[in-house]
């Protein structure tokens, strides 16, 4: 297992790049730990499948390097990098039995036949499949055939890091659930590197420890989950994580105060914000109370979803959304408070840092 | 949610930057089996533009001194292009008829059981192996019975017997890709079943059919035997035509070259037409 | 997709049904019907019970043709199944070049096949054409007339030159269809380009690449306008095929008992092997 390092790369399809936007991937500089787990999270287009190409050498980048345990393996093929690779859809060899797909990567590299077999029988025992080993790969539902595709990344012990594009796409939705704490079970126990695409956050946020979040073809934050939910570095984070997403509200800033219309919010703390940027306050629907006093609120809708009730309200003439549990009152003249430490302020769509 | 759809070739990334497995050099195949392919092609449109006195006394990779003569003879002598004029008839009599016949077969087959369905469906596709030379006398002397010997039609649907289980065969694999739910949403809004079949249906599998009418087009304009067997005279198509003048006048090369060049034409338009179809319509592993 | 069972489909099957029973079933009456009769002329129908069979089955005339069939139907498939495979691996996938292999490929399927007689004598003949010409020059005196094994050699190619695209554009067809996930995965796994054909290309194929063999083999066992008008089945009977004996016998010498009973027994080999063909190969897929 290796730690990744992203040095300064650059992408664009095209072949002369000109502006920003013609990158599919604007300039990623970062360092991935040995035996992470970090999962690429945006919405499709957003260049998370790129920088996994990239990673897994399929894409050579326009611009920057890439190195594993500080070798530089930008110009090595995907096969001298030595990853593995879990697709969309599983990749299964329909002819071989469950098997000979496990022995196959280690065949192609010419091991003993008797370190394979003890190798692929570990294997087939953590992916608990040993009791369809001498079956055709092709009878398998398709989880199993996506557990295969991972167990012949698996079985090669020296590989770099483990790629996941997408790997739950087709799996039932019950099934879902279990492959990935079977997934999440083989990272504790082994500490693979692991690098998970996906679209999804609730499969980012219960798989990974550090989640990428990525829009318009740059890393917009990489943080634990806990991290992008009580502080998006990014409106777009705040829209993206959880459900419903953060409010975002324009307002200006005066000092330790912010101004929406004729309301005041005391925000606790002084953001510095440059002249002529555009501030926007951003609150999570969490962090917003509904009570008898305190600030005006008209409510339009309420949804009920089980386990909370969401309000669909109009604040200040802007739209906001607050989260209320199952149990909680509605009150018919509504008010709401701001819980202050939920209370993030951005700069041109950034979050301004608060101080001390 | 604000979340901006930039069009990014996301999609697109591993297409576009996997490389071709196999030698740099992998072209040259192609290449070489192409012009295996046009060298008789070639060979058949250059003696076209020769008259026969050069034909036979001098060799030569390209015309020595280029003439129409042997296409003017056929295009104005109506023996010669009614020819044409009779093979294209009949070619899309049995386009039509094979298509009109095939939709509601291909219908009933993709979306219904029904008593015998599987033992039909085989009947029908062992008519594909039937030698049309087994045909040939039997097909005579029943069309000869209801005094249909010598018309288009009766060409067209002779070319039926293989013609027919192919476009079943073709437009069912189509329908068969087109979900269930499709019919059932239609039936609710009130659809009859005429009217969604030829307003929705229909629409739906226009590749299929663009690709079972290439095929049904293709079976018929160049199979031989029967259509001979059944035309004498007026509705002879230029297949036919070629080999009887061939005896008829000596070795007339020329004109012979000419006549064979000409049938490429219809071909060859009706491949570029559906081009894009080819191999989507050969995908589905039918034929 | 489960279908509903509904009885009611027969009348959208029907048309079709009758159509093709009329072409199909009525001759097929018709040349049973021959095949147990004699005629003395003037459509006087005498029972003539399995007599022709016998005769047929007992005639050099129909095993040597039936050989001859074999013998063509083998060569050809050994020839164009994996030459019409290795062109289509080598074919490009995108670009320009996809459309003109395509159109230029498929251009042969579409020359009526008659033509295609014609345009493989106007090659072949050592006075006026181009090969024939051109090995002449290099004192190979080659003459599909009389040589038979020119005859051949010329029927040979003249299929291959016809019908390999189809295998070819069905194979290619295979190919394309094959997500490019399982080139990246085998280039993970550390396949070599063997591996990636045996494994991955050729299982994916497998489809299409029964349909081109079961096409290839039922059509070229039923030819008969190309060799008919390319060598005319000679010289002598060299390249007389089933079908051109048959026609031969049906329609130059009116036999018709004879030819009937032929006709019989040369659609129940065809539906035979086809049929052998058809479970052999899919019988791997049986097994899980």
């Amino acid at each position: 297992m290796a730690k990744i390092n992203l040095d300064h790369i650059r992408h664009a399809y095209g072949l002369r790049p000109t502006a920003p936007q013609d990158y599919a991937l604007r300039e990623v500089h970062h360092e991935w730990n040995d035996g992470g787990a970090y999962a690429l999270l945006g919405p499709s287009g957003c260049g998370k499948t790129t920088l996994l190409n990239i990673i897994s050498g399929l894409v050579r980048p326009s611009e920057g390097r890439i190195l594993f345990n500080d070798r530089d393996v930008t110009q090595l093929s995907t096969e001298e990098r030595n990853i593995a690779q879990v697709f969309q859809f599983p990749v299964i060899y329909d002819t071989m039995t469950v098997y000979d797909n496990l022995a196959f990567p280690l065949r192609n590299r010419k091991v003993p036949e008797a370190q394979v077999d003890k190798r692929v029988r570990e294997i087939l025992e953590m992916l608990d499949l040993s009791d369809r080993a001498g079956k055709k790969a092709r009878g398998l539902t398709a989880d199993q055939k996506q557990k295969i595709s991972l167990g012949r990344g698996l079985v090669r012990s020296d590989v770099n890091a483990i790629l996941f594009d997408e790997p739950l796409t087709v799996i039932d939705p019950h099934m879902k659930w279990v492959l990935r704490s079977q997934l999440k079970s083989l990272h504790r126990q082994f500490a693979y590197t692991m690098v998970y695409v996906t679209h999804d956050q609730t499969e980012a946020l219960t798989f990974a420890d550090k989640v990428v979040v990525m829009f318009e073809g740059q890393i917009v934050q990489i943080g634990t989950p806990a991290e992008l939910f009580e502080k998006p570095s990014h409106t777009f984070v705040g829209y993206f994580i959880g459900s419903p997403g953060m409010n975002v509200l324009s307002v200006d800033v005066q000092g330790s105060t912010a101004r929406i219309g004729d309301i005041s919010i005391d925000i606790g703390f002084a953001p510095k914000v440059g002249k002529g940027q555009k501030t926007e306050l951003g609150i999570r629907p969490e962090f917003m109370k509904l009570s008898r006093k305190g600030m005006p609120l008209q409510i339009n809708k309420v949804e009920d979803i089980g386990r909370q009730k969401i309000v669909r309200a109009t604040f200040a003439g802007q739209p906001v959304s607050i989260v209320v549990k199952e149990d909680g009152e509605i009150p018919t003249d509504a008010h709401v408070d701001f819980v202050n430490s939920g209370i993030n302020i951005y700069a041109d769509s950034w979050r301004v840092e608060r101080e001390g | 949610m604000a979340t901006q759809q930039s069009p990014s070739p996301a999609a697109a990334t591993s297409v576009a930057h996997v490389k071709r497995e196999g030698p740099k050099f992998s072209w040259i195949v192609p290449l070489v089996y192409i012009v295996f392919l046009m060298i008789p092609i070639y060979w058949l449109v250059v003696i076209s533009f020769k008259s026969n006195f050069e034909v036979m006394n001098s060799f030569s990779i390209i015309p020595q001194d280029p003439t129409l003569r042997n296409y003017k003879v056929i295009l104005t002598d109506s023996s010669w292009y009614l020819g044409y004029v009779n093979s294209i008839t009949y070619v899309l009599m049995n386009m039509v008829i094979s298509l009109l016949i095939a939709l509601p077969a291909a219908y009933a087959f993709s979306r219904y059981r029904f008593v015998g369905d599987k033992h039909l469906f085989f009947w029908l596709l062992t008519n594909r192996m039937a030698p049309p030379a087994v045909f040939a006398l039997p097909f005579f002397q029943l069309y000869s019975a209801f005094g249909l010997i010598d018309t288009h039609i009766a060409v067209a649907l002779a070319h039926c017997l293989f013609n027919l289980p192919l476009a079943i065969w073709i437009l069912e694999g189509f329908m068969s890709g087109i979900p269930k739910e499709i019919d059932e949403t239609a039936y609710i809004d009130g659809y009859s079943f005429p009217k969604f079949f030829i307003k929705i249906f229909i629409p739906m599998i226009a590749s299929g059919i663009g690709v079972a009418a290439f095929f049904c087009f293709m079976f018929s304009w160049v199979e031989l035997l029967i259509a001979r067997t059944l035309t004498t005279t007026s509705a002879k198509p230029i297949s036919a035509i070629m080999t009887r003048t061939v005896s008829a006048t000596g070795m007339d090369w020329g004109v012979l070259a000419a006549a064979g060049a000409l049938t490429l034409i219809p071909g060859v338009l009706v491949i570029w037409f559906v081009r894009n179809y080819i191999a989507k319509g050969f995908a589905l592993g039918r034929v | 997709m489960n279908k509903t069972w509904n009885n009611k489909a027969w009348f959208l099957v029907l048309p079709a049904f009758i159509v093709v029973a009329f072409s199909a079933i009525i001759p097929l009456m018709t040349v049973v019907n021959y095949s147990v009769q004699d005629t003395f002329g003037n459509n006087e129908f005498f029972w003539a019970g399995t007599e022709w069979f016998k005769e047929i089955l007992d005639s050099d005339r129909f095993w040597s043709s039936l050989g001859r069939n074999l013998m063509f139907s083998f060569i050809i498939l050994v020839i164009e199944i994996p030459l019409g495979i290795f062109i289509a691996l080598n074919m490009p996938r995108r670009g320009i070049g996809v459309p003109i292999c395509l159109v230029t490929m498929a251009m042969p399927l579409l020359v009526p096949w008659n033509v295609v007689g014609t345009i493989w004598q106007l090659l072949c003949r050592s006075d006026i054409g181009l090969l024939g010409y051109a090995l002449a020059r290099i004192g190979i005196q080659f003459s599909y007339a009389s040589d038979p094994l020119h005859a051949w050699i010329t029927v040979v190619a003249m299929d291959v030159w016809h019908w390999t695209s189809l295998v070819v554009l069905l194979s290619y067809a295979g190919l394309v269809s094959i997500p490019d996930a399982y080139y990246q995965a085998a280039r993970i796994d550390g396949a070599s380009r063997l591996s990636v054909f045996r494994y991955i290309q050729l299982p994916k194929m497998k489809r299409v690449l029964l349909i081109a063999f079961l096409l290839r083999f039922m059509d070229s066992f039923m030819i008969y306008t190309e060799p008919f008008v390319a060598t005319g089945g000679g010289p002598g009977t060299s390249t007389t095929f089933l079908s051109i004996d048959l026609v031969k016998m049906a329609i130059g010498q009116f036999d018709l008992g004879p030819a009937a009973a032929m006709s019989l027994i040369y659609f129940l080999i065809i539906l035979l092997l086809s049929w052998i063909f058809y479970t052999v190969m899919t019988s791997s897929d049986a097994e899980t």
